[in-house]
């Protein structure tokens, strides 16, 4: 009750203050200049020395992959809509928008909302040169969206859900909400061993190490770059 | 696929390891990246200036030229450089969309230069950022409407094989195209100002008699006035059936405004002329005499800026709806509030809100009769706000009609200016073209010649002819030739052609002296200065011009030649060849102009001695045979 006060007492004040704005002439351009602030970061990342012993990647690779970066993000730093933005054009025919949430939160380390280029050239040696063990700890951290060490079946859901909409609508056989579900029960089902509902770190690397499919899989993207 | 995909797609792909273990199925094998190159610096050398990029860059468009391996084509083994023939201020742009992704629009590049280097590079010009789209389609659409204008223009050209219809429809349309169109115009044009003043002054009141008081012209000379009526009716009616007999679709003719216009104008006689003198009807009959003014509006025909200003309303047609629609919101509204306010006053002119109405568009277009006038404080105070916000709502939506107006106005101006000016390029383009097509005509007698000579081994004349004509002439000539031969038909002078297609041979042609001035800059014959001057001379004063050799034969092997070449147009036979005399001298006449170079040339004995051994006394028949199968000899090498 208190809040919709509140919000007829500013509606009020804005209307008064319009009303004074009309009376005496002010137009709405004057006093708006002041309240625009330059939020242009810029940044620049560590040279080239530190981010080769810090990755796998070789001196011209890094080049190669600045040279892009930067292109496309002259200030340095990206932020989630940039990212969405990128996701919808590799994605055209689906909605990339919550997906790329979810990995723009797993690249973010340090949860600030902007991902510099060594967050991203890190997990990219990780992903593209590193052990099977890292690769799946980012899976991981990927899949567990609070970040609370647990993968809970809404989690799942949600994640899963996610990478379906990648496809978008025109599909065969067409989607059904039921059709995630079932995907998420048979995951669980490989993964949770001791059945307690959730999917530890441990539990998930052991599954998935046990299984041919995803080792094999997982090495397919290591000549990307 | 736009640049960001490009660079981006290493992240992404890394990123799909997320996927891998909720994945039930193994996944396809990546596709491997054959040339595993490091990336490395392209040099494009555009018409001298050399700019430099990384091949990635360009790689990231594979559709477009310098994306695809068609730039191979254009590669420089020596200079290890791609080079392109063109223009390197457009070549920016191009270069920039390769580089962030966007294309951007110069503003001081002209719109159609800037679609060609986009052609030429394989970019589609939709991809234009939005910074600069607008720009681009504005600069687009103005270029369009100037063509357009000037292919409007070709409707005025004659075509020459139009029925009589057809001719009667374009008298109808463009006036000035010939005289009789013009003087209908005019004569249609006097009547309806005839009709018009008619109507007006039959209504005025002329001359009392003593005993009547005053009687409107119309009903003193009813016989005049009716004569005159039934005179221009006449007129009228006669130009609405021609027009619609010559038009080309009579339904879209009886379907648009003008014919529309036309029969209201004139119906109202007729109905009159069928109706009885009832009482009842005339009524309506009275009413009917209305719609003659509507004659009035048959000027536009004759009018352009009547024309501009119809033109102007209809595309204003969404503007002056909404201040038709405001005004009579505002109205009804004012009307409401002056009679709520004015009802208590005594003796008050506000009976009713439609009377309020009256008062209320008085006031709001600031005319202010007077005649309601209110007399309350409250309606007083109304009043004022309601001519107030009168001026307002009239105001807002004039200056966009205006501008429309002056937009449309202005683009008439320069569509007249320009077929002015287009007159004069035209003419001179013309004679620039015909100086390259006499040019091949020329040196095809040159190459006659020389063809033959080469046979018979004087390589002098091949330097000679090396000098007056460039390889590429040469090639473009030989070309020609060979078509020539295909369809056996020849090239002729155009103006030849259409001369001895479609008027009296006889006639002398000095206009065909430019063209052969503008030549002279071709090819170096000494005689085309003189021949410029002889032209209307007869066959004898030819050889007093000339002071190359002139025999009989030679004489006699141009007008041979000339024959052949102007078959296609006379469709005869070798046999017309045995013309008599007369036709033969008119050969001869116009022969004059393109035989010069025939005539520089020495010795066509060559010619007869080459194989066939015939003099110049034999019959013409035979040297042109020999000419024309020595000629299909040599072109066989």
């Amino acid at each position: 009750m208190s809040s919709r006060r509140r919000r007829c007492k500013r509606q009020l004040i804005k209307f008064t203050q319009h009303i004074a704005r009309l009376i005496s002439g002010t137009l709405k351009s004057d006093n708006e200049d002041e309240e625009l602030e330059s939020t242009t970061e810029r940044y620049q990342p560590e040279n080239l020395e530190q981010l080769q012993s810090q990755t796998h990647f070789s001196r011209q690779e890094l080049q190669l992959l600045y040279r892009g970066f930067k292109n496309e993000c002259p200030s340095g730093v990206v932020n989630e809509d940039t990212f969405k933005n990128i996701y919808a054009l590799f994605f055209p025919m689906g909605d990339s928008a919550k997906y790329a949430y979810f990995l723009f939160n797993a690249f973010d380390k340090d949860q600030n909302g902007s991902l510099s280029f060594e967050e991203l050239v890190c997990d990219l040696s990780v992903l593209l040169r590193g052990t099977t063990e890292e690769k799946l700890n980012w899976a991981f951290n990927l899949y567990d969206i609070n970040k609370d060490g647990h993968i809970t079946k809404e989690e799942m859901f949600d994640t899963l859900k996610s990478i379906y909409d990648l496809m978008g609508k025109s599909i065969h056989p067409r989607l059904k909400d039921e059709a995630v579900r079932q995907h998420v029960r048979m995951f669980f089902q490989k993964m949770d061993i001791n059945q307690d509902g959730v999917v530890t770190i441990d539990e998930f690397i052991d599954c998935c190490q046990k299984d041919e499919n995803i080792m094999q899989s997982l090495k397919i993207f290591d000549n990307a770059v | 696929m736009a640049a960001g995909v490009a660079a981006w797609l290493p992240f992404a792909r890394a990123a799909a390891i997320g996927w891998m273990p909720v994945a039930n199925c193994p996944m396809p094998l990546a596709p491997r990246d054959q040339s595993k190159r490091q990336d490395e610096l392209i040099v494009l050398n555009v018409s001298g200036r050399r700019f430099q990029t990384w091949r990635t860059t360009l790689d990231r468009y594979p559709d477009t030229l310098l994306g695809s391996t068609e730039k191979e084509f254009f590669y420089n083994e020596e200079t290890k450089e791609y080079f392109f023939d063109r223009d390197p201020d457009a070549f920016r742009s191009v270069l920039n969309f390769y580089r962030t992704g966007k294309l951007h629009y110069p503003r001081y590049e002209c719109i159609s230069a800037y679609d060609e280097e986009l052609a030429f590079f394989g970019i589609i010009p939709e991809i234009i950022g939005d910074c600069c789209y607008e720009e681009y389609k504005d600069r687009k659409r103005e270029n369009a409407e100037r063509l357009m204008d000037d292919q409007e223009e070709n409707k005025d050209v004659k075509l020459p094989n139009m029925n009589f219809r057809e001719t009667m429809w374009r008298a109808f349309e463009n006036p000035h195209t010939s005289t009789m169109a013009l003087v209908f115009y005019y004569v249609t044009g006097f009547f309806i100002a005839i009709s018009v003043i008619t109507n007006v002054v039959e209504t005025v009141p002329c001359g009392s008699t003593p005993n009547q008081k005053d009687v409107p012209c119309g009903e003193r000379y009813t016989v005049a006035f009716f004569c005159m009526d039934t005179a221009c009716v006449m007129i009228f009616t006669v130009e609405y059936l021609m027009r619609l007999f010559a038009a080309p679709s009579r339904y879209r003719f009886m379907r648009s405004v003008m014919s529309i216009i036309d029969v209201v104008a004139i119906l109202p006689y007729y109905i009159g002329l069928v109706m009885t003198n009832n009482e009842d009807v005339s009524g309506a009959f009275v009413t009917l005499r209305v719609f003659r003014v509507f004659r009035i509006f048959k000027f536009s025909r004759h009018s352009q800026g009547l024309r501009i200003l119809g033109y102007t309303l209809k595309s204003c047609a969404s503007e002056l709806g909404f201040l038709l629609f405001s005004l009579t919101m505002a109205i009804i509204i004012f009307a409401t509030v002056m009679f709520y306010a004015e009802k208590g006053s005594s003796s008050s002119k506000f009976t009713s809100i439609p009377a309020s109405f009256w008062y209320t568009i008085v006031t709001m277009t600031t005319l202010g009769y007077g005649d309601m006038v209110p007399k309350t404080i409250a309606g007083k105070i109304f009043g004022s706000i309601c001519s107030l916000s009168g001026v307002l709502v009239i105001a807002l939506p004039v200056p966009v009609i205006v501008s429309n107006f002056s937009r449309i106005y202005h683009q008439n101006q320069r569509a007249d200016k320009r077929r002015a000016q287009k007159k004069a390029r035209l003419s001179r383009i013309r004679i620039a073209k015909m100086g390259s097509s006499n040019a091949y005509l020329q040196s095809k007698r040159n190459g006659l010649f020389n063809e033959l000579l080469y046979l018979t081994g004087s390589e002098g004349e091949e330097l000679h002819r090396s000098k007056t004509t460039s390889l590429l002439e040469s090639q473009h000539h030989h070309l020609l030739h060979c078509l020539e031969k295909t369809t056996a038909h020849e090239f002729v002078d155009e103006q030849m052609y259409e001369q001895n297609c479609t008027e009296n041979p006889l006639q002398s042609f000095p206009s065909q002296s430019p063209s052969l001035s503008s030549h002279e800059g071709f090819t170096s014959t000494c005689c085309s200065r003189r021949s410029h001057k002889s032209i209307p001379l007869p066959n004898s004063s030819m050889s007093t011009t000339h002071t190359h050799m002139h025999s009989q034969g030679l004489q006699e092997l141009s007008a041979i030649d000339i024959q052949c070449v102007e078959q296609p147009c006379h469709g005869t036979s070798r046999s017309s060849l045995n013309l008599n005399p007369n036709e033969k001298s008119q050969l001869n006449n116009r022969a004059q102009q393109i035989t010069t170079a025939i005539i520089s040339l020495p010795s066509p004995p060559p010619l007869t001695s080459d194989g066939v051994g015939h003099g110049p006394p034999n019959p013409p028949a035979t040297i042109s045979t020999t000419v024309s199968s020595n000629i299909v000899k040599v072109s066989a090498l």
